[in-house]
């Protein structure tokens, strides 16, 4: 057990160690969770608050599940609807939020940076649950831990990671923990979806399906923007399908064994094919969720260590 | 009323030397260098002598583009507390930006500004005015009457003014009428949004960033528009390493341009913004170190020519933003001097280097005759410790705003005191 962060901002923070112990735990909890059954109520008694300033569905349930799978007490703020309306700043909130004493802070922003200000302003853990273009954390962990699973291990592996990268804080946290992890990452998309300076991240680089994803053990795609179909960033979206939507025939480039991944929500016919997102011998979409879960239980549970044995020094 | 400074050692940037003597101020002006070698014992007979103690002693400095928040903001800085923050911080002239509100852009609020600086600071001020009314880009403010107001140049600041055609018109009107016009050298719609320099960096932490090549399009138009319309212009602040070839051709050409850069720029870059830290965001945004080494180079070899602190006071609820919503900008009129010092510590420019960029260039691009230790100037004199250490504390500094990047940092070099036509204005000599 090495895991000592107070917080879950990122995972360029995090050791090597600590990403295999939360995916461990993670394990353990996805096999409680297919089994059924009572959990441990590790998180008795600790209150539990999802903050989103985002609209988020998936992110939040998995959240709230986790969350309550565990026996913490949990509650929602639909941020976009409250105080931040009435012109209360990110500051202003957090601090009122932690005058009541929350323990886990979930919190999603639409700006970069904003959850690592929060945090330094609370006593409480604050998980984040995406920030702007900067991190997703719990994402990429459940995309190592579905990885793991399937693979049969986390290092050594050629993942492919396809479409717009340069918005996608999913694509920059994989990053990381692939790259701390020892696997050889490669980016694909239209140069326009490319972040400046991506050839200094340590990655190869790809405008081409066929190329980038030869060879590949996983591909794992991007979800695009509808704002961003509309001529600013890619002609057209139908353009982008041709390209770099990903079908049997693209996907023939890759391992014969290689698995597809989706963080979701999809936009079939744009970045995916239908029929290949819901083939169960390829797509493990639906298992990233059932980790999403799993994983967001075993990072909590190690917070909140963390926090109870702090709290007992004190 | 005469003072002589012994034992100091001066700073001229004008011979660029640094060398041990005296000076002897009369009137407000400085009357006399005399050499270390000479006997001064029965020459003059002084009413006040300040022994400096082998100190450094330098023409004050002269700071183009220094924003004090009257009116409109006298919250974040008011014309004390800049002025305040400059005596201490050795700046002797103030040259204020109009990017106020509301802006500095008719005779009457620069009269308005006349006034606050003439009862409220300590030092010289002088106020440049708008280009463009509201600094919005349409229409050109009353140029002759700001001249006869006393502006002392022309700028819409950060507010880029996009459309060509009027900047040209402004620009024509201002050469008739022998104005300085300064520019913000800026593709505004290449850089919107962004609030980091892109790279690897920037896109990391997910933040929206601007190529410095929008600085280098916004020079590339100016350029061309200054060969056009022949007006003297100065570049508020080149930031990368592309634009120096681009500046270094138009002053061959024999264009009337002069380039700046902040204090910030010479002595921070892009990773020094680390975890989100908005006291580190600045307008244009910190570059890469590249950048910065190449601009240090570009002062050196007297290619940029002028350096500004570009304070930009913001109070605490600008800053404690996530950092795409926090206002840009820092103080710097106290943190000037000591942060260019860093500069001279690390064996990149000599002091004489230094103070012809904050001194003597500044003083003559707007056609004053102070910046230089001749006799003849005005006695706005510095006199400074560069060895001196100390930890930047930024509750101490006398802005009214505390944003400053140089927070907690270790600094060396101390003001030891101001004069300006030869009143002390800071220090124990007052």
């Amino acid at each position: 057990m090495t895991f000592r962060q107070k917080h879950l901002l990122g995972i360029a923070e995090l050791q090597p160690d600590d990403i295999r112990t939360i995916l461990d735990l993670a394990d353990k909890y996805a096999e409680q969770n297919r089994a059924g059954g009572p959990h441990e109520n590790v998180l008795a008694g600790l209150t539990q608050i999802n903050m989103f300033f985002e609209n988020s569905t998936r992110t939040q349930a998995s959240f709230e599940i986790a969350g309550k799978r565990l026996g913490a007490n949990v509650m929602n703020m639909a941020m976009q609807a409250s105080s931040i309306k009435k012109g209360e700043t990110l500051i202003d909130t957090a601090l009122t939020l932690n005058a009541m004493h929350p323990d886990l802070l979930v919190v999603r922003h639409p700006q970069s940076g904003a959850v690592n200000l929060l945090a330094e302003k609370v006593n409480c853990s604050v998980l984040n649950a995406g920030d702007g273009a900067h991190e997703h954390p719990t994402q990429a962990l459940l995309d190592a831990l579905t990885i793991r699973r399937k693979k049969g291990r986390l290092h050594r592996l050629t993942v492919a990671i396809c479409g717009d990268i340069a918005h996608s804080r999913v694509a920059r946290s994989n990053i990381h923990l692939l790259g701390k992890l020892d696997n050889r990452i490669r980016l694909i998309g239209p140069s326009t979806l490319m972040p400046a300076g991506v050839a200094d991240w340590g990655v190869e680089v790809f405008d081409n399906m066929a190329e980038g994803l030869r060879g590949a053990d996983v591909v794992m795609m991007l979800r695009l923007q509808k704002e961003r179909m509309d001529g600013a960033f890619i002609p057209s979206e139908r353009e982008y399908y041709h390209r770099f939507g990903l079908d049997a025939q693209k996907l023939a480039h890759a391992k014969d064994d290689a698995i597809v991944m989706h963080p979701g929500p999809m936009n079939r016919g744009v970045e995916i094919d239908g029929t290949l997102a819901d083939d169960i011998h390829r797509s493990v979409i639906q298992e990233q969720v059932e980790m999403g879960v799993a994983v967001r239980m075993a990072a909590m549970d190690l917070l909140a260590r963390n926090r109870k044995a702090e709290l007992q020094k004190v | 009323m005469n003072t002589l400074f012994t034992n100091a050692r001066l700073i001229d940037p004008e011979a660029g030397t640094d060398r041990l003597g005296a000076l002897l101020v009369e009137d407000g002006r400085i009357k006399e260098i005399i050499p270390a070698s000479a006997k001064l014992v029965g020459k003059i007979s002084t009413q006040n002598t300040i022994d400096c103690a082998g100190k450094c002693l330098a023409p004050g400095i002269v700071d183009i583009g220094v924003k004090v928040s009257e009116p409109g903001e006298r919250h974040k800085e008011s014309f004390r507390s800049a002025g305040a923050a400059a005596a201490a911080g050795g700046v002797t002239t103030m040259v204020t930006r109009p990017d106020t509100t509301p802006a500095i852009d008719n005779p009457e609020t620069l009269e308005f500004v006349n006034r606050r600086a003439n009862e409220a600071a300590p030092v010289r001020v002088l106020p440049m005015s708008a280009l463009t009314r509201g600094r919005q880009g349409r229409q050109m403010v009353e140029i002759g009457f700001m001249l006869d107001a006393g502006a002392a140049a022309f700028t819409d600041c950060d507010n880029v003014v996009a459309d060509s055609k009027v900047l040209s018109r402004c620009l024509t009107y201002a050469r008739s009428l022998g104005a300085l016009v300064i520019g913000h050298p800026q593709d505004p719609d290449l850089s919107r949004g962004a609030s980091v320099t892109s790279g690897k960096f920037a896109s990391l932490r997910g933040l929206p960033s601007v190529s410095p090549m929008a600085e280098c399009m916004g020079l590339d138009r100016d350029l061309a528009l200054v060969e056009l319309t022949d007006v003297r212009y100065h570049a508020d602040q080149i930031t990368t390493a592309r634009s120096l070839p681009r500046l270094e051709r138009a002053k061959a050409s024999g264009l009337d341009v002069t380039a700046g850069v902040s204090i910030h720029h010479l002595t921070l870059n892009e990773l020094d913004i680390g975890d989100f830290r908005t006291f580190f965001k600045v307008k244009p945004p910190l570059r890469s170190e590249d950048d910065r080494t190449a601009m240090v180079q570009a002062v050196a070899s007297g290619l940029i020519d002028i350096i500004s602190s570009m304070h930009t006071p913001q109070d605490e609820e600008s800053k404690r933003l996530p950092f795409e919503e926090a206002a840009s900008g820092a103080v710097a009129l106290e943190t000037l001097l000591p942060a260019a010092l860093r500069l001279y510590h690390a064996s990149a420019l000599s002091l004489a280097q230094l103070f012809r960029a904050m001194s003597l260039n500044p003083s003559k691009r707007l056609g004053l005759d102070s910046g230089r230790i001749a006799p003849g100037a005005p006695a706005d004199l510095v006199l400074f410790d560069p060895d001196a250490p100390f930890v930047l504390d930024r509750f101490k500094l006398r802005s009214k705003s505390k944003n400053t990047p140089f927070d907690g940092q270790r600094m060396q070099g101390k003001i030891i005191g101001t004069w300006v036509g030869g009143v002390s204005v800071f220090g124990d000599h007052a």
